[in-house]
């Protein structure tokens, strides 16, 4: 990790064209992964959710809660970074281009599913209610995708007629980027797992102290 | 045994305490079974676990009608509630909330029949009025006509005679007495006269 | 009443000016989400709180509840809507260019509030809070609906290509579409502990 972070400022040679200075465009390193496993977080814990609505197994329950707390955590860097790059390149920090608006929403659905479960005492109950919210708010996901494009235009990269400024990207921006991807993927699932492992121990803790 | 009521390892936990664990035993057919045990033991979580109500924590209920095991749907069939956490609609009247369940459930409503069940259950004259206006006695009249209504073949009750007077304890005593010739009675109570009535009991504490 | 009270309110003061395009038909969506917040949250916080929902849990299965309240709530907000938007339009002076567009958007608008308020008020009935929590849950999940909505509204009363409308109004019905089967399926799991 600390290599990637020590690469991207240091190996990649600034791109032209972007902002004042071009450094900003080294924010891609990390805003586009952020997104991404903010993302994937969320299909992880509706995944769980899934899981546990038919096992009614409390482990599945723990998953999809340590999937959520990381997918807000890293959604939260990725609408930050998100703001930040948008500052540099465009002028301003907020215009609900339809990225931006739908990391606001993901952002607004783990809020949401956070507040739910702390209004629920009784854990079963919080359980069961929050994964069919989970469920529930993921189908709405995809129409986010199609419906907030058509009405607002895109100043996103990578949509519609941004795709050349992709490839502009020199090789080795992009072997850095790549990797920096993975990486991103690589540390959210080892959090993932030590936060799952966490709780199980707090459980079995738990569980122990009752008998 | 064609039909019974069987209970597997039960065990429910509140909170990170156990309120009962490891819980075995089959209840017959024809039969009553008394659960007493101080408040806040878990009667009450116990029957509601019967009825489909609360999820167990460990083990299950299962309740088995000419030899096959109901589900979840055809278990409501088969039950009928009388318990202080049960309301009925207060905006509606007697024979409306009758009709009401009756619809719900599927059955279809005949007037003559309510007549006859609030008659039964001492209600004959006040079919028409409101259910808010109704006394706390009235009330629980009341909830075992909607508990009687499709004919259940398992009846529970939790604390049968709360809010009744004599007369009305009585009926209780009528009602548990003939539902046992038809089927299961399954009644948590601490009243003593009640816990006479059983053909088997558990304490729960 | 809570929507007939926004609009007199907003028009107030405004006194007269004129409204653009955009946000009139914002206010409307406006309008309606709040008012399907307060009037949906009641079918089934009132049943939980009065005690009844165990009489209808030991008689009902969940399917006929769920569609039996949803039906209710979407005859709710399709009569509130039948009393403001005829206030809206007068009180904005605004005439309508597509009449066709303008009503399907309202109508498919209102049955997407009533079937995810329906599901989302049985989860927050069983929480501590409530009525409040509802319109937390409701939003990020309504906001396409809303979004949507409001630009077909947007296109229906000021003219514009009714292509624009079409492929709204069809993505309404997808939304639409699966948010009544999520809840559908979903809904046993609320319903039943």
């Amino acid at each position: 990790m600390t290599a990637i972070i020590a690469a991207s400022f240091l190996y990649v040679p600034a791109i032209p064209g972007f902002g004042a200075t071009g450094e900003t465009a080294r924010l891609i390193i990390y805003h586009v992964p952020t997104a991404w496993v903010a993302v994937l977080a969320y299909l992880m814990a509706t995944v769980y959710s899934v899981g546990y609505l038919l096992t009614r197994d409390a482990r599945r329950d723990r998953q999809a809660v340590a999937n959520a707390e990381l997918g807000t955590v890293f959604c939260l860097l990725a609408t930050v970074t998100g703001a930040i790059w948008s500052r540099a390149a465009w002028g301003m920090y907020w215009n609900w281009d339809p990225r931006q608006t739908s990391i606001a929403v993901l952002l607004m659905i783990y809020a949401a599913y956070f507040v739910l479960r702390s209004s629920i005492g009784c854990a079963d109950r919080r359980a069961r209610l929050s994964a069919v919210y989970a469920i529930l708010a993921f189908t709405t996901v995809p129409f986010l995708v199609f419906v907030v494009p058509r009405v607002f235009p895109s100043l996103h990269p990578n949509l519609g007629a941004g795709s050349e400024r992709v490839s502009a990207m020199s090789p080795e921006v992009w072997v850095v980027f790549l990797a920096s991807l993975v990486c991103f993927t690589v540390l959210y699932l080892w959090l993932q797992n030590i936060q799952v492992r966490l709780q199980d121990l707090q459980a079995k803790r738990l569980l122990r102290s009752v008998d | 045994m064609v039909n019974r009521i069987e209970v597997r390892g039960l065990g429910k936990a509140y909170h990170n305490r156990w309120l009962f664990r490891a819980l075995d035993l089959t209840i017959a057919d024809n039969s009553v079974l008394v659960v007493q045990g101080p408040n806040g033991a878990g009667k009450t979580t116990f029957l509601s676990i019967m009825c489909g109500l609360v999820a167990a924590s460990s083990g299950g209920i299962s309740i088995v009608l000419e030899g096959r095991q109901l589900s979840q749907g055809e278990r409501r069939r088969q039950l009928g509630l009388v318990s202080p956490e049960l309301k009925l609609y207060d905006g509606l009247s007697a024979v409306e909330n009758l009709e009401f369940f009756s619809t719900v459930r599927g059955l279809p409503f005949s007037l003559p029949r309510a007549r006859e069940l609030l008659a039964l259950v001492g209600l004959g004259t006040r079919g028409r009025d409101f259910v808010g206006n109704f006394s706390s006695g009235m009330k629980q009249r009341l909830k075992y006509a909607t508990a009687l209504w499709h004919h259940p073949h398992i009846l529970v009750l939790d604390e049968p005679t709360s809010h009744l007077d004599e007369k009305g304890a009585q009926l209780v005593e009528q009602i548990i007495y003939e539902q046992r010739g038809r089927g299961i009675v399954v009644l948590a109570t601490n009243e003593p006269r009640e816990v006479k009535f059983g053909d088997q009991a558990i304490v729960l504490a | 009443m809570f929507a007939v009270t926004t609009l007199v309110a907003i028009s107030f003061t405004l006194a007269g000016g004129l409204v653009e395009a955009d946000i009139a038909a914002s206010l409307l969506w406006i309008i309606f989400f709040f008012s399907a917040m307060t009037g949906v949250s009641r079918s089934f916080v009132q049943e939980e709180e009065t005690g009844t929902s165990i009489g209808l849990k030991m008689a009902a299965d969940p399917a006929p509840v769920f569609l039996g309240k949803f039906l209710f709530n979407a005859a709710l907000l399709l009569s509130m809507a039948m009393l403001v938007v005829p206030l809206y339009l007068l009180l904005f002076n605004l005439a309508v260019v597509h009449v066709g567009g303008f009503l399907v958007t309202i109508f498919l608008g209102l049955v997407g509030l009533a079937s995810a308020g329906t599901i989302l008020s049985a989860i927050a009935a069983q929480s501590a809070v409530k009525g409040s929590l509802l319109t937390v849950l409701s939003l990020p999940i309504l906001l396409p609906l809303l979004i949507t909505a409001t630009n077909a509204t947007r296109t229906a009363l000021y003219g514009g290509h009714l292509a624009g409308i079409m492929t709204d109004i069809a993505m309404l019905i997808f939304y639409n579409g699966t948010v009544l089967a999520a809840s559908l399926l979903l809904f046993e799991y609320v319903w039943n502990e």
